[in-house]
């Protein structure tokens, strides 16, 4: 047996003692600046690190430059769905959204508040439409019984709870609010999240208020508005579609109407 | 009517409408190649009771389809909804109905 053999590296390994930055690199930064309506563009020069996320961008310029900028963010890692914004003008989840992904060969980066929300200050945009419309698309949940009661056995594999499961991992981030034009032309428009969400809630076998939830996604400004050109699952950072679950809803919505199906 | 019965309206009559204008567009480049004029056409299609079917569908679903597509551009491109909008509307696809049916009965 051979001994004293060093392990050698594995090749597909990424060679991890030089930087994939090189040092002392910068990288200029745009920022959309203002409060309410105005909206003005400030320079940084934000030097690069590796592994950088444009949340880190953000966060750097917050500490190092400039502490009045406003944003919002929690988890960090994807989960809490409050950091998102338009970065080179795709709404993202700027946590996960690595620079080296986004500046390309121009190595620009553009970081706004989400479209389609009005702005509060900076890059915190005002939630509070998307959460209302949540609402008013019928998305709070209504229990059968008391927690007293006894759990509902749902199969996994019936089509509803699949249908369920599709949707139900959605972190209100708001990015397909944001990539949807529908919103931005009708303002009365629910969007793809609270449909979304009431999708799932009429596929939920333990939902009280199905019927409700229909009747609220079915007027006017509701999912027969959706244009279906899916701009909410290619933005979608999870990796949802809202689209399909909108289909669902008109169908269901047109078969009611029509008395064809015993669903309620 | 609800929107769930406007949206089907407007899918089932695009459904009907698809196959009918390919059609219609055939007869157009039949009808126009000996040159176009009202006179010809009606002569070579009067008394034809397939083809007097075949429009009266087509104007029907026609009148149906296009004031709901412009209720939505309305709606999305300007803004513009509402019950005066939809009665507006309503009248435009009578005004539809009642032009293509005048053109569908000139053949029977
Ligand atoms: S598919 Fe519907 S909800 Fe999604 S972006 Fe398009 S219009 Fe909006
Ligand atoms: S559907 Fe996707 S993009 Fe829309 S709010 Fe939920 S997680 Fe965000
Ligand atoms: S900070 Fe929570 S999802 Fe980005």
């Amino acid at each position: 047996m051979e001994t004293g053999t060093a392990p050698q590296p594995d090749s597909t390994e990424p060679d991890r003692t030089k930087p994939d930055v090189p040092l002392g690199d910068y990288l200029t930064v745009r920022v959309s600046r203002g409060k309410g309506p105005e909206n003005r563009y400030e320079e940084f020069q934000v030097p690069r690190r590796e592994n950088q996320t444009v949340l880190d961008i953000v966060t750097w310029i917050q500490r190092n430059a400039d502490p009045a900028l406003s944003y919002r963010f929690a988890c960090r890692v994807g989960v809490c769905g409050s950091c998102a914004m338009t970065v080179n003008g795709k709404p993202r989840w700027t946590c996960r959204t690595h620079v080296s992904k986004v500046i390309g060969k121009e190595r620009s980066l553009t970081i706004e508040p989400l479209r389609n929300l009005p702005r509060i200050k900076d890059l915190a945009a005002d939630m509070s439409a998307f959460f209302e419309k949540w609402q008013q698309a019928g998305g709070r949940f209504a229990g059968k019984t008391d927690r007293t009661g006894p759990l509902a056995r749902i199969d996994p594999e019936s089509p509803g709870r699949k249908a369920v499961d599709a949707g139900i991992e959605c972190i209100n981030c708001a990015v397909c609010y944001s990539a949807c034009d529908v919103v931005t032309w009708d303002e009365d428009y629910l969007g793809p999240a609270a449909l979304n969400r009431a999708w799932t809630l009429v596929n939920d076998e333990r939902h009280a208020e199905k019927r409700e939830t229909m009747k609220k996604v079915s007027a006017a400004g509701g999912c027969h508005s959706c244009h279906s050109h899916g701009s909410c699952v290619e933005h979608c950072p999870i990796g949802l579609n809202p689209t399909a679950g909108i289909a669902g809803l008109k169908r269901r919505s047109v078969l009611q109407t029509f008395r064809l199906s015993g669903e309620k | 009517m609800t929107e769930a019965a406007l949206y089907a309206a407007q899918r089932v009559t695009a459904m009907i409408l698809a196959p009918l204008v390919l059609i219609h567009l055939g007869l157009i480049l039949y009808a126009v190649s000996d040159g176009l004029t009202a006179d010809e056409i009606l002569s070579r299609t009067r008394g034809n009771m397939a083809w007097a079917a075949f429009y009266g569908l087509f104007v029907l679903s026609a009148a149906v389809h296009a004031p709901l597509g412009l209720r939505n551009i309305l709606r999305e491109w300007l803004g513009l909804r509402g019950r005066m909008v939809d009665c507006v509307l309503v009248l435009f696809a009578a005004l539809l109905a009642g032009l293509g049916l005048r053109a569908v009965l000139a053949v029977i």
